[in-house]
């Protein structure tokens, strides 16, 4: 009796798939870390403006978004189709945004402050006048660090 | 025992691999890989209440005066100007030194001013801002070239320093006038 004998008869053995689930679970573990959930619904509709001299922003957790658009189609009845800002999960005026700043900064390292950024989220379409007091808010409130959202591409 | 070594058994993991993709088909879907990307700015902080601006020391020819009305027609330095020939002529006035009489002295002392009516798009708006930051990105990029060799964002913070303190992003925003009653 050899020690070592052939077991199979011919046909070639099947592949283990034993560490199959380790490739998954790898997978897995990658776009868990990876995926940044939305936690906003959007209201309003934003198709953000596209430029070439873009910028990647850094450290999303400190940054505060803030939306300008028109409602979208399903708010349209009860809210027209004049640009409004989100903040949020909410409709807000301008007068919010100095609030928003605030708890936004509460929710934050003392240290981290500074580093704090207001991203305007604007649509195409929206008129300056919107913005502009969406800025001069942003002054009082002295967030200064501002970033208008675009697009890569050129228009 | 007999029995004991059967409770022993390991437990059938084959159905993990099952669970783990469906896990991951989850994610996958769920993931939003976008980055979020923009022009960066910094507004002024408000004006103190006594504070009159001060703006006698500002020669008129170091200013690059830029109207957006609100057809989104621009008006640079007084004349009627297309966007897309807006990056040149401000890459013109500030990188000038006083060759012109017209244009700025040297690129420290350039100043763009930026006004917008209320009735502006927000598109056009960024486009301005787009094409002003394109001059002065390329007007950095060449510095950079040609003093370090390499491009602009390549370079160590210190010398991105140097090359920022020879040209300073100064695009001033004038508080909005509303011209015409169009919003």
């Amino acid at each position: 009796m050899s020690k070592f004998k052939r077991k199979s008869k011919g046909g070639s053995p099947g592949i283990s798939t034993a560490s199959l689930p380790d490739i998954v679970f790898m997978l897995l573990f990658f776009f868990m870390v990876t995926t940044v959930m939305r936690e906003t619904t959007l209201f309003v509709d934003v198709t953000t403006p596209k430029a070439t001299e873009i910028r990647k922003m850094e450290k999303k957790s400190l940054v505060s978004y803030i939306y300008i658009g028109s409602p979208v189609k399903r708010l349209q009845s009860s809210y027209g189709t004049k640009p409004r800002i989100q903040l949020n999960d909410a409709f807000a005026e301008t007068a919010d945004i100095q609030e928003f700043i605030a708890t936004e900064r509460e929710s934050h390292d003392e240290k981290e402050i500074p580093y704090m950024t207001v991203s305007i989220k604007g649509d195409e379409q929206v008129k300056m006048g919107t913005v502009i007091d969406v800025k001069q808010e942003l002054r009082k409130a002295n967030a200064l660090k501002i970033n208008y959202s675009t697009r890569k591409g050129t228009y | 025992m007999a029995r004991s070594n059967r409770e022993l058994q390991e437990i059938n993991a084959g159905a993990m691999a099952d669970i783990a993709f469906l896990l991951l088909i989850f994610f996958l879907v769920t993931t939003t890989m976008d980055v979020d990307t923009g022009i960066a700015r910094k507004l002024p902080p408000m004006p103190e209440e006594e504070q009159i601006e001060d703006d006698s020391q500002i020669h008129a020819r170091n200013i690059y005066v830029v109207l957006v009305n609100s057809n989104n027609q621009l008006l640079v330095e007084g004349v009627p100007m297309d966007i897309s020939q807006l990056k040149d002529g401000a890459k013109a006035f500030i990188n000038n030194n006083g060759l012109s009489p017209e244009l700025s002295d040297n690129p420290e002392k350039a100043i763009i001013s930026l006004q917008n009516d209320r009735g502006t798009s927000y598109k056009t708006y960024i486009q301005v801002q787009n094409e002003l930051t394109a001059a002065y990105n390329e007007l950095r990029n060449t510095a950079a070239l040609s003093e370090f060799g390499s491009r602009y964002y390549d370079l160590s913070k210190s010398q991105q320093r140097t090359i920022r303190k020879k040209y300073p992003q100064k695009i001033s925003e004038a508080e909005p006038k509303n011209v015409s009653d169009n919003e």
